[in-house]
């Protein structure tokens, strides 16, 4: 019934779960948040998470090493960042254009190694949760917070290092240059192309990291097309979060505890079609967005290619 | 002339630099055309030459922004390869760039400290690069707050800003393109103040400005270049502004000035007790209220920064103003889109032009028609008039002598004072009712300066209302009816030409009102 979603368990639940889903969307909108900082639009981020996703599932089955299988995820995310940093910066293929390619590409390319290499329906094991000491005590929240799995963890922590790095590092400072004023940057002698590759591969990698999380430590389990969508709504996160670490998090679980509303709305068979729970936070995508553009500024040369002539 | 063997920074000094027939083509244009061009240490060369005569682009090609087609550059008597900025950087070369190259989302001192190694490793100094943007600061004269964003401060301020990062990272020969430009007099003369200190340390300056009287007065040597070929190098000490004129142009100019006095008609242009804000949130323009009438040329003088952006961006719809109306032919404006004031025939001939008078990536032509595309006969029922297009875009070209290989190139690969009459082509033949204009020959050669001022004398002697803004005293002089002198956003007096002197100008500039004198 309705009144079941106002009790204290459920409300547990939902923050549960919401922390827990939020790990994929932050470390593929804090990459994505790199490359368009720097100036470059990744649109290809779902190709790239379902690539990590696959791979990283592939090799933790045969190998059974979950780190090897984060690792190989990650390098294949990279590896599409790298192609699609050169498409891009060194051809200067229109961006939009390029990472629909790239998803597409994942998308195929991921079905295509799954039917192949796996077939069927096959689980890992996944990371296990830590209880970190002490503060897991905490009584309600401890266990909410402080009681989860290891990329749950990194992928938070992920949000104060980026800011960090974005902000008082020198090459944050480029970053942030190249994607505001690439010509200006350039005077200066600072490569503008080699920044753009650096946030495309570092985009790619957090990206495959981002797959990896799904389908080796909150589901354990790989499917084709998996990601739903996700890597688009990291993509908006980006907007949503104008560009800031901070802001994609809040956008991040936002996103995510509405999908554990949706989710906890499901098992509690509380009768709203569940079509209608699933579109939530797609909706909510949309309307946040709209509300939340015409107050915040895009980097400046986002989408533009550089050319020195 | 020093003897000493290293520069302050500590680097050795560039004694001598030499450009050896250096050609660059782009397309359609030969930007340099086998030009020899040297520059010593201890000394100031200065280059000169009408818009689109290839400064820039000689310059470009020794800070490695540009590859040259041919020739060869030497330092120190060695032949150096310079593919790069950051080659030219290591090689001691420095450059104020004509068009700003800054970010405009960080503050000083990030972008001086932009590309620098940090004293912190990876980690940024900023609290270290601000001392020494001070310490620069104080040592030449250049006030500026380093945690400033760039997009909060003038133009002038902005070019500090260039200087200081140039300075600071030690060059020993240093690129000035046009960096008078956009300096009020007093600015101007407190940068000779600094290029004669570097001079005295032993660095080598490149100078390039339109301005005769300041090559004339802190050159020692002259280039000059016409049509991207090399005319001649002489010592400074040898020529006159007349024959640097004759020299630049190919033929006698003369400077105009004197406009004979017409009755002003009705008022056209107003602002009542106009109060707004400016970008840094301090008060922009404090209880500011004028008249411009037709037929009148009303001239804003001020040391920039003390409110003329927002006077010209509050009067053209584009600032909202926090108290007071605003006036266009008796009617009340106030709140209007610039769309509509330009529907009501107002030009405005922005400060920046690059950045608000027009699209780099438009052709010339689609920039000429941008105000008027919608209108006969350059549109009917949505469509373009091509054909017609193209015969007022030539005409304005021809008009306004636009140094460009087509109408269909592309407006940001101009030459700089190129892109200015472009803008102004395009809001000056429009026949306005009033026009706000904002440093209107600012980068222009004398020739187009000339022109431009006839054109606003022309426009006044045929009943336009004229707001001229300049920091250019000369300018204010030469053209206004009235001037109104503008300090902190208040306006401190309104004086007629006739009574208005340099000093009581200057001192009202300065903050200083003497009420005994005007009440
Ligand atoms: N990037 C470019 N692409 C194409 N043409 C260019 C480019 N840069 C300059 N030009 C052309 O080269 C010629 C010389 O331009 P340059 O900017 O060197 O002139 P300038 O002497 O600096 O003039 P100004 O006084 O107006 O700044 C011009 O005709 C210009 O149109
Ligand atoms: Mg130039």
């Amino acid at each position: 019934m309705i009144s079941d979603l106002f009790s204290i368990t459920v409300f547990l639940g939902i923050l549960s779960s919401g922390i827990r889903l939020a790990t994929p969307y932050l470390f593929a909108s804090v990459g994505e948040a790199f490359s368009q900082r720097s100036g470059i639009l990744n649109l290809g981020v779902e190709g790239q998470m379902l690539m990590g996703a696959f791979t990283a599932f592939y090799v933790a089955l045969n190998t059974d090493s979950l780190w090897l299988g984060v690792l190989a995820g990650m390098a294949v995310g990279a590896l599409m960042g790298l192609a699609m940093g050169f498409v891009t910066i060194h051809l200067h293929a229109q961006q939009g254009i390029s990472g629909i390619g790239f998803y597409l590409f994942g998308l195929g390319m991921s079905n295509l190694l799954f039917q192949l290499l796996v077939g069927t329906v096959e689980t890992v094991r996944g990371f296990p949760r830590i209880a970190l000491p002490l503060i897991s005590q905490i009584p309600v929240f401890g266990n909410i917070f402080f009681n989860q799995n290891i990329l749950v963890y990194l992928a938070f922590l992920l949000v104060p290092i980026s800011w960090y790095v974005l902000n008082k590092t020198t090459l944050g400072l480029k970053i942030r240059a190249v994607g505001e004023n690439p010509q200006a940057a350039d005077s200066l002698g600072v490569s503008v192309n080699r920044i753009r590759y650096f946030t495309t591969i570092l985009g790619g990698t957090l990206s495959g990291l981002s797959g990896a999380s799904l389908s080796i430590a909150l589901l354990n389990v790989f499917q084709q097309g998996m990601t739903a969508g996700q890597g688009f709504i990291a993509v908006a996160l980006v907007y949503f979060g104008a560009w800031r670490p901070w802001g994609v998090l809040a956008g991040a679980l936002l996103f995510s505890l509405v999908n554990g509303l949706q989710l906890w709305i499901q098992v509690l068979g509380i009768p709203i079609p569940s079509e209608f729970a699933t579109m939530m936070p797609y909706v909510l995508t949309i309307v946040v967005l709209t509300a939340s553009l015409s107050k915040v500024r895009a980097p400046a040369a986002l989408t533009k290619p550089f050319e020195r002539e | 002339m020093t003897d000493s063997k290293t520069l302050p920074s500590g680097r050795t000094p560039i004694t001598a630099m030499e450009m050896r027939q250096i050609t660059k083509r782009f397309p359609g244009v030969l930007a340099n055309d086998s030009v020899d061009f040297d520059v010593n240490g201890s000394e100031v060369h200065a280059l000169l030459g009408e818009n689109g005569a290839g400064k820039s682009t000689l310059m470009k090609v020794l800070y490695g922004l540009y590859q040259q087609d041919s020739g060869d550059i030497y330092i120190n008597g060695q032949l150096v390869k310079i593919n790069s900025p950051t080659a030219a950087i290591k090689l001691g070369i420095g450059m104020v760039h004509q068009h700003f190259m800054l970010v405009q989302t960080l503050t000083v001192a990030e972008n001086v400290a932009l590309g620098l190694p940090s004293s912190r490793g990876p980690l940024t100094d900023l609290d270290a690069v601000s001392k020494r943007i001070n310490e620069l600061a104080d040592t030449y004269g250049l006030r500026i707050d380093p945690d400033a964003y760039i997009w909060q401060l003038s133009v002038g301020q902005q070019q500090r800003v260039e200087i200081i990062k140039a300075l600071y990272r030690g060059a020993a020969l240093l690129v000035l393109d046009e960096p008078t430009a956009v300096l009020t007099p007093q600015e101007v003369d407190e940068l000779f103040v600094i290029m004669r200190q570097m001079v005295k340390d032993g660095y080598a300056l490149i100078f390039i400005s339109h301005k005769l009287h300041e090559v004339v007065e802190i050159s020692h040597r002259v280039t000059v270049l016409r049509n991207g070929k090399k005319i001649g190098t002489r010592p400074t000490s040898e020529v006159t502004k007349q024959i640097l004129a004759n020299w630049m142009v190919g033929h006698e100019i003369e400077f105009i000035t004197s406009t004979e006095k017409i009755d002003p008609g009705a008022v056209r242009l107003a602002v009542k007790n106009v109060t707004c804000d400016s970008d840094r949130g301090t008060v922009g323009l404090d209880d500011v209220s004028l008249e411009v009438h037709s037929g009148e040329i009303m001239g804003i003088a001020g040391v920039s920064g003390n409110g003329q952006r927002e006077l010209a961006e509050v009067m053209a719809g584009l600032r909202k103003p926090t108290a007071g109306r605003i006036y266009l032919e008796g009617d009340d404006v106030t709140g209007c889109e610039p769309d509509e004031l330009t529907n009501r025939m107002l030009s405005y001939i922005p400060e920046e032009r690059m950045r608000d008078g027009m699209i780099g990536s438009f052709t010339i032509a689609e920039n000429m028609i941008l105000r008027e595309h919608k209108k006969m006969p350059y549109s009917k029922y949505g469509f373009l008039n091509l054909k017609n297009i193209s015969a007022h875009t030539d005409q304005l070209i021809e008009q306004f002598n636009v140094k460009t290989p087509s109408q269909k190139t592309m407006a940001k690969s101009l030459s700089g004072g190129n892109i200015q009459k472009v803008v102004l082509a395009r809001e000056l033949s429009r026949s306005p009712h009033a026009i706000i204009a904002a440093q209107p020959t600012r980068g222009l050669d004398i020739g187009a300066t000339e022109y431009v001022r006839e054109q606003l004398i022309k426009q006044r002697n045929g009943g336009t209302a004229v707001l001229l803004i300049s920091e250019d005293l000369d300018e204010i002089f030469a053209l206004s009816d009235r001037i109104a002198v503008i300090y902190e956003g208040k306006i401190m007096a309104i004086l007629d030409r006739e009574e208005a002197t340099r000093e009581k100008v200057g001192l009202l500039m300065a903050g200083v009102k003497q009420e005994e004198e005007y009440a």
